[in-house]
């Protein structure tokens, strides 16, 4: 009987490999009607051939929603491959026809019940697919059996069924207490059941950003790494992904977990590989950098990443994009294997532009011949997009490495030589960059440059070739020849190459200004008089009044000395960076882009990172991470390109009065005056000449920005303030405190208005704030956190609001800080990105705090100490700049100092001058020394600083806002 | 997660829909035929984001297979799966066609079912699935309780890959290491860069649920052995060892235990199975050394000369022995002669190929060609592509040594030495290429 049975089976098999392709065949017209009598047909062997046509059907696109009540009718058999067919056309069709679809609720239940556990999950998995409000209500008891069943692959079956009802009805999952059931399965024995359920619960965690589902203890997180060395690969990659949302207690645990997760990077699964990289790299930011196993993880990462570039091309390229993201944030892990980089030449070509992009991170030194060498290979292959980086990619070693620079240019002069039309001007673009980062060093090359002018068709390469022209017209005998030919067609040209032609002419004209007249006289009734473009008007009209009313302030502005450009190019903006290792693995790390940028709606993705407990370590980085996504769009490009120039023109005017806020930063150094002013501008502008006359845009706009006044005004205006506060000599306690400013603006914060201040209190740094609710509905639920910050700032506890914040009510909290954060570099130095989480957003904002804040109480040096600093430190770090309008004697002045933890060491009088010398120490261990020179009778003081670090210019610029 | 899986012909007619997520609409479907499958460029990325909508994509073939999401999904892991899959479908009907999947889509249907749940991945492993995706639809009412319980036990177990009960009345392993071995020359011989990637494949032929140990030449394990026993003799322990730059493996070995023992222990799948993949790059033997010499003679005339010498024992052959040499697209004629072997230009693939059969150790072979050039006027010059090369040598050009594959079954009474093992070590070409 046995025999027979699987005889016929085989028969059928036979029959069905031969037939199978016959279903996606038919196009006859009755057809539906045929089918809807096969379906009925008694024949069990008729009835499944029917389906299957049904299906493949279904498969091509075809609408056969026709025959719904039909094929819901096969549906109770004992046949299970016939079941199985009904049940995808009904997940495909339920929803067009709800009302039938409750026809199959009865065999579902039954199916639940079933002896085989195979079919029990069959049915619970094929229930969660349809999407049918009347039905699922009937699904819940089914699926709590189901939860509970005795065999785990019903269980495993059952938890994602939870998550496929949460995405159709959130508040029925969670009324009915299915999520508790699913927390309990984390702890089921059967390591799938518990990786299913993590997937699950990260999902539904993931749009109910304040839950706290995913409540991820350090027992829980046992739980997950025992059940993560039993599980599938699959599942080994939900809980990797899971773990990463983890934010350990402290180095030890953080250390304790890498352990457990680093025999991951060697399994043949390459996600489980990369989610195993995403947690390591995350945790790792917690481990003390002079720890031993520090240095080990480090190694340990390498050999995994490079052999990703073994696996299919299409993994290549998802690891490539992920390890580059991975040596901007940490180079030195594949800083010994640029080889593996070296492109193949029968790689796909998306594995050799990012292979290419990772080369040129990598670059360095000691490796720069070599690259090199494969970069012109590059150069001579086929593909135009490759090549055209390749060059690019010369340009950037120039910049990057200095010793290269000569060899790169004569590489790409080489190039220039091969008259590839595409590789010509691609070299000229980049050559324009190199120009920039050492200006006068090989101008040799602009001879050879102007013999291709005339192949130039692309505006970028073009404009390129303009500026070079225009910037060093006055080596160029006939650049009033050049330029001028380009001017015959200026209406044909891009705006790009109309601005940089305009620009080019002036400067020409301000170099050669006998000759030219005629020329800018030209350009300038061009772009003003014939032209469309409001950019383009107003720069010319900027130009032309600036020369007409004084070709010296023309001069100065327009030629004025360029900053140089950066040498890394093309990063990716920090705080993104940040974002996106959080990502690895990700699509996200795929497009080098946050969630936001590509999922739609209410997934929350940008709240993922923000933990419901405010506080330690990691979870620092969420501030950025929203801010990367939401707020600011920051152009991650240190060049911008081109297209960006515009945009940024436009911004400029809003910069420079930067007079909102606490206390300014004085950037820079006091004596670049008026170049401050205009600094933030011109460090992103491309040409320099841009860069001159955006400057310009910016003094039209604003008051004109004599150097003095601009820089004196915000800088004595501190000083008055800390001079004036406090009323009176003797007030030992609390150093000077600015008034408190708006941070969060009501629009901002969905009415939620937070201003505030820093003080500090008995020796404690405290933020002052006062919360008012401007909306109509209660906040509640805040929580706080501060992003890392140059001196480790972060707060020392939770976010005290007790009590709802009703609408129209004000609260003032005091939030005590402490600086054991983790710390990175800001600018300015003084600048502290904020979260703000409430029951309704999470708002981000930034904030700059007295440096005066972070003066400790026992910074005061000894006498002898303190005459051997002063010699020690080297002018370099030393500087200067005078107080104005202080009518204050030494004395009061050194009380007043002193009440801000800036302690008077010795005081001497040379030639009716008191001279004060001063220490003061910041919070994390930096004397600042200061000697302050007080006439008397002179509103003026003379402040000399020094100070024995490298970090020198910032601290001194710092201490100079008091 | 996975919101929907496509599989298309070549002229991107769709052959298999599976959606797995509401957000997925049935647009999804014709977006990628027309902006991949119809596109006109070349595609430039595997992954593709129309309308927010990212598309996944690996060909077979003329075969496309799309994966599609809305959320921001672990990348990594649908590229995995998207292989899996296609392994999986080659373990059932062989390979991947238009017509075997037309033949055998409810059978592609019933997988996606049971291997994808709301676009989780689930347990994809052929042995496990096939104890129960038989199409051989009434199957489920011949099982007893206790095999029911034994498959969901195996599909969700520890164990996922072997089923309980297998017997063999000859228990028999065979262990190939396979490697390529990458090389990539500068036209003075200097090696940019050269690597091995080797497998350790198993056919196991063992009853029941045997603990198998793995152990090879690896520096580490012996170094960590010549200071464990310094009684040892030096020679055993000073045995020629080789440095393994990166080792991954298959889910059934224990990766706890190598990481923290370096031992290679696990319970094998039963029949064929990748054991292990590496990758090494110091001292590797080099088979053969290609040195060219391409001297262009005016605009219409090119020289060729290429010598290749074997660089192992003389007592072994080489085999397969073939050297690709690029000529460039206005080539007219070509004239070849070589010492041994067989050359011929290919006009359809703009090269010479020079076939040896076999070779031995140790020796050295020329060809040279004269290249007659159309005269033309593109500026553009031929790129030179690099001198490939293709061989088969009978020996691991990384030094990997098979030192033990120890086989323990407890409750079956057959012992290690009962087991047949057979090791065999192949070393083929992956990308060989000199510069020229």
């Amino acid at each position: 009987m046995q025999e027979w049975a699987s005889q016929l089976c085989e028969n059928r098999q036979f029959g069905s490999k031969m037939t199978d392709s016959k279903y996606f065949t038919t196009t006859k017209k009755g057809e539906i009607f045929e089918l809807k009598a096969e379906l009925n047909s008694d024949k069990k062997e008729k009835k499944k051939e029917a389906v299957k046509k049904v299906i493949a059907s279904m498969t091509v696109g075809k609408d056969v929603s026709a025959l719904f009540p039909d094929v819901v009718n096969c549906m109770q058999t004992d046949n299970l491959e016939l079941k199985k067919l009904v049940y995808l056309y009904l997940m495909n069709y339920a929803k067009s026809q709800p009302d039938m679809a409750i026809m199959a609720v009865n065999t579902f239940v039954k199916d639940c019940e079933d002896p085989n556990p195979l079919i029990r999950a069959l049915a619970v998995r094929t229930m969660g697919c349809i999407r049918v409000d009347k039905i699922t209500e009937y699904l819940c008891e089914p699926l709590r059996k189901c939860l509970k069943d005795e065999d785990p692959y019903v269980r495993k079956t059952a938890a994602v069924c939870v998550a496929k009802l949460h995405d159709i009805n959130a508040q029925l999952v969670e009324d009915q207490g299915f999520l508790d059931t699913l927390k309990d399965l984390i702890s089921d024995s059967n390591p799938m059941v518990v990786a299913n359920a993590v997937a699950a619960l990260s999902e539904i965690a993931e749009s109910h950003p304040n839950s706290n589902l995913l409540d991820l203890n350090p027992q829980t997180i046992n739980k997950l790494l025992t059940a993560l060395n039993e599980c599938t690969e699959w599942g080994q990659i939900f809980i990797l992904d899971c773990l990463a949302n983890y934010t350990p207690r402290d180095d030890r645990e953080s250390q304790s977990i890498c352990e457990r997760v680093t025999p991951r990077l060697s399994h043949a699964n390459s996600a489980v590989v990369l989610s195993a990289v995403k947690v390591l790299m995350k945790f790792m930011e917690m481990l003390p950098k002079d720890l031993d196993y520090y240095g080990t993880l480090l190694k340990k990462l390498a050999p995994p990443l490079v052999t990703l570039l073994s696996a299919e091309p299409e993994l290549q390229y998802v690891a490539l994009r992920n390890i580059n993201l991975i040596v901007q944030r940490r180079p030195e892990i594949l800083k010994h294997e640029m080889k593996v980089f070296f492109v193949k030449y029968n790689d796909p070509i998306y594995v050799k532009l990012e292979k290419l992009d990772i080369m040129i991170r990598l670059a360095s030194q000691a490796n720069i011949a070599q690259v090199l060498a494969e970069l012109k290979e590059y150069a001579t292959e086929v593909d135009v997009d490759f090549v055209r980086k390749a060059v690019r990619a010369i340009g950037r070693c120039a910049i990057k490495v200095e010793q290269s620079a000569e060899r790169c240019v004569s590489t790409l002069l080489d190039l220039i030589q091969t008259k590839v039309n595409y590789v010509v001007q691609e070299a000229i673009v980049v050559i324009k960059d190199i120009f920039r980062k050492y200006p006068n060093k090989y101008e040799s090359v602009i001879a050879t440059l102007c013999e291709n002018l005339d192949s130039l068709d692309e505006p970028e390469a073009r404009a390129a070739m303009i500026w070079i022209v225009g910037e060093y017209a006055e080596r160029i005998d006939n650049a009033d020849e050049l330029l001028e030919s380009f001017l015959e067609g200026f209406h044909d040209e891009s705006t790009q190459v109309q601005l940089q032609l305009l620009t080019a002419i002036v400067k020409l004209f301000l170099k050669k200004p006998t000759e030219t007249q005629e020329l800018v006289q030209q350009v300038l009734s061009l772009a003003t008089q014939d032209s469309d473009n409001p950019d383009l008007r107003d720069r010319g009209y900027i130009y032309w009044r600036l020369l007409s009313t004084d070709p010296v302030a023309a001069k100065e502005v327009v030629l004025a000395e360029k900053p140089l450009i950066s040498e890394e190019t093309d990063l990716i903006e920090p705080t993104l960076l940040e974002e996106l290792i959080c990502h690895i693995g990700t699509l996200a790390s795929v497009y080098h882009k946050p969630p936001s940028a590509f999922v739609e709606g209410s997934r929350g993705v940008q709240h993922k990172r923000l933990p419901g407990s405010a506080g330690s370590g990691e979870s620092v980085e969420s501030p950025d991470t929203g801010s990367a996504a939401g707020v600011s769009d920051a152009p991650p490009a240190v060049i911008p390109s081109q297209g960006d120039l515009l945009g940024d023109l436009l911004n400029l005017d809003l910069t420079p009065p930067a007079t909102t806020g606490p206390p300014p930063p004085a950037t820079s150094g006091m004596q670049l005056g008026a170049m401050d002013l205009l600094g933030g501008g011109l460090d992103s502008l491309l040409g320099g000449d841009l860069g001159g006359s955006s400057a310009m845009g910016a003094g039209f706009g604003a008051p004109p920005a004599a150097p003095a006044a601009s820089f004196s005004a915000p800088v004595s205006g501190g000083l008055d303030d800390l001079f004036d506060l406090g009323g009176g000599v003797g007030m030992p306690m609390g150093t000077y405190s600015p008034p408190k400013t708006v941070w969060l603006p009501a629009m901002k914060g969905k009415g939620l208005e937070i201003s505030g201040t820093f003080a500090r209190r008995a020796g404690v740094i405290q933020m002052e704030m006062t919360l008012t609710n401007k909306a109509m509905s209660v906040m509640t639920d805040f929580a706080i956190q501060f992003n890392r910050n140059s001196f480790g700032l972060a707060p020392a506890g939770p976010l005290q609001v007790l009590t709802p914040l009703s609408p129209n009510q004000s609260i003032e909290v005091t939030l005590p800080l402490n600086t054991v954060g983790p710390v990175m570099k800001m600018d300015p130095l003084n600048n502290l990105q904020v979260a703000v989480k409430n029951n309704i957003d999470v708002f981000y904002f930034s904030c700059q705090y007295p440096i005066s804040m972070l003066f400790v109480e026992d910074g005061k040096m000894e006498r002898q100490v303190f005459l051997a600093t002063w010699k020690d430190i080297s002018n370099d770090n030393e500087a200067q700049f005078q107080i104005k309008d202080c009518h204050l004697s030494s004395d009061a002045a050194s009380n007043k100092l002193q009440g801000s933890n800036i302690f008077t060491i010795a005081k001497r009088t040379v030639d009716g001058q008191d001279m004060l010398y001063q220490s003061t120490k910041l919070s994390n261990g930096i004397w600042v020394l200061a000697e302050l020179r007080v006439q008397t009778g002179n509103p003026t003081f003379t402040v000399s600083l020094a100070q024995q670090t490298v970090w020198s210019n910032h601290c001194s610029d710092c201490a100079a806002n008091y | 997660m996975i919101g929907g899986l496509f599989i298309y012909n070549h002229k991107g007619e769709v052959l298999i829909s599976r959606v797995y997520r509401d957000d997925i609409g049935r647009n999804a479907v014709d977006a990628f035929r027309v902006n991949v499958i119809h596109a006109r460029q070349q595609v430039r990325s595997p992954v593709t984001n129309i309308a927010r909508t990212s598309f996944f994509h690996v060909k077979r073939s003329n075969i496309w297979l799309a994966a599609v999401t809305k959320q921001n999904v672990n990348a990594a892991m649908v590229f995995e799966f998207l292989y899996k899959m296609c392994d999986v479908m080659t373990a059932y009907f062989g390979k991947i066609s238009e017509e075997n999947i037309k033949n055998n889509f409810v059978l592609i249907y019933e997988l996606l079912d049971e291997i994808l749940d709301f676009g989780y991945p689930q347990n994809s492993e052929t042995g496990a699935l096939k104890t129960f995706i038989t199409q051989q639809g009434i199957k489920g009412q011949h099982q007893t309780k206790e095999e029911q319980s034994q498959i969901t036990s195996q599909v969700t177990g520890q164990i996922g890959w072997r089923r309980e009960g297998i017997k063999y009345r000859r228990n028999e392993l065979f262990l190939d290491v396979l490697e390529s071995v990458n090389l990539l020359m500068s036209p003075q011989g200097q090696v940019l860069s050269a690597h091995v990637s080797g497998r350790v494949v198993m056919k196991s032929y063992l009853s029941g649920m045997p603990e198998c140990k793995f152990g090879m030449n690896d520096k580490i394990v012996i170094d960590k052995q010549g200071k464990g026993g310094a009684s040892d003799d030096a020679g055993k322990s000073g045995k020629q060892s080789i440095a393994i730059d990166d080792c991954t493996f298959h889910q059934c070995v224990r990766l706890s235990k190598f990481d923290s023992e370096r031992s290679i222990s696990f319970i094998p799948p039963d029949g064929e199975y990748e054991l292990m993949r590496y990758r090494t790059t110091k001292d590797i033997i080099l088979p053969f050394r290609v040195i060219p010499l391409v001297r262009e003679v005016g605009r219409t005339k090119l020289e060729v000369k290429v010598v290749i010498k074997s660089n192992f024992k003389p007592s072994l052959l080489a085999q397969k022995i073939e050297v690709r040499i690029p000529t460039p697209l206005n080539t007219s004629g070509v004239q070849v002669i070589c010492m041994k072997g067989k050359a011929k230009y290919k006009a359809s693939e703009n090269a010479i190929v020079w076939k040896i059969k076999r070779m031995a150790g140790m020796k050295e072979s020329q060809i040279s060609a004269e290249i007659e050039l159309l005269p033309t006027n593109d500026k553009k010059k031929w790129a030179r592509p690099p001198i490939s090369m293709n061989f088969e040598v009978p020996f691991a050009p990384s030094g990997l040594k098979v030192r033990y594959l120890k086989v323990f079954e407890s409750k079956l009474n057959y012992s290690d030495h009962d087991v047949i093992k057979w090791v065999r070590y192949i070393g083929r070409s992956g990308i060989y290429e000199t510069r020229c």
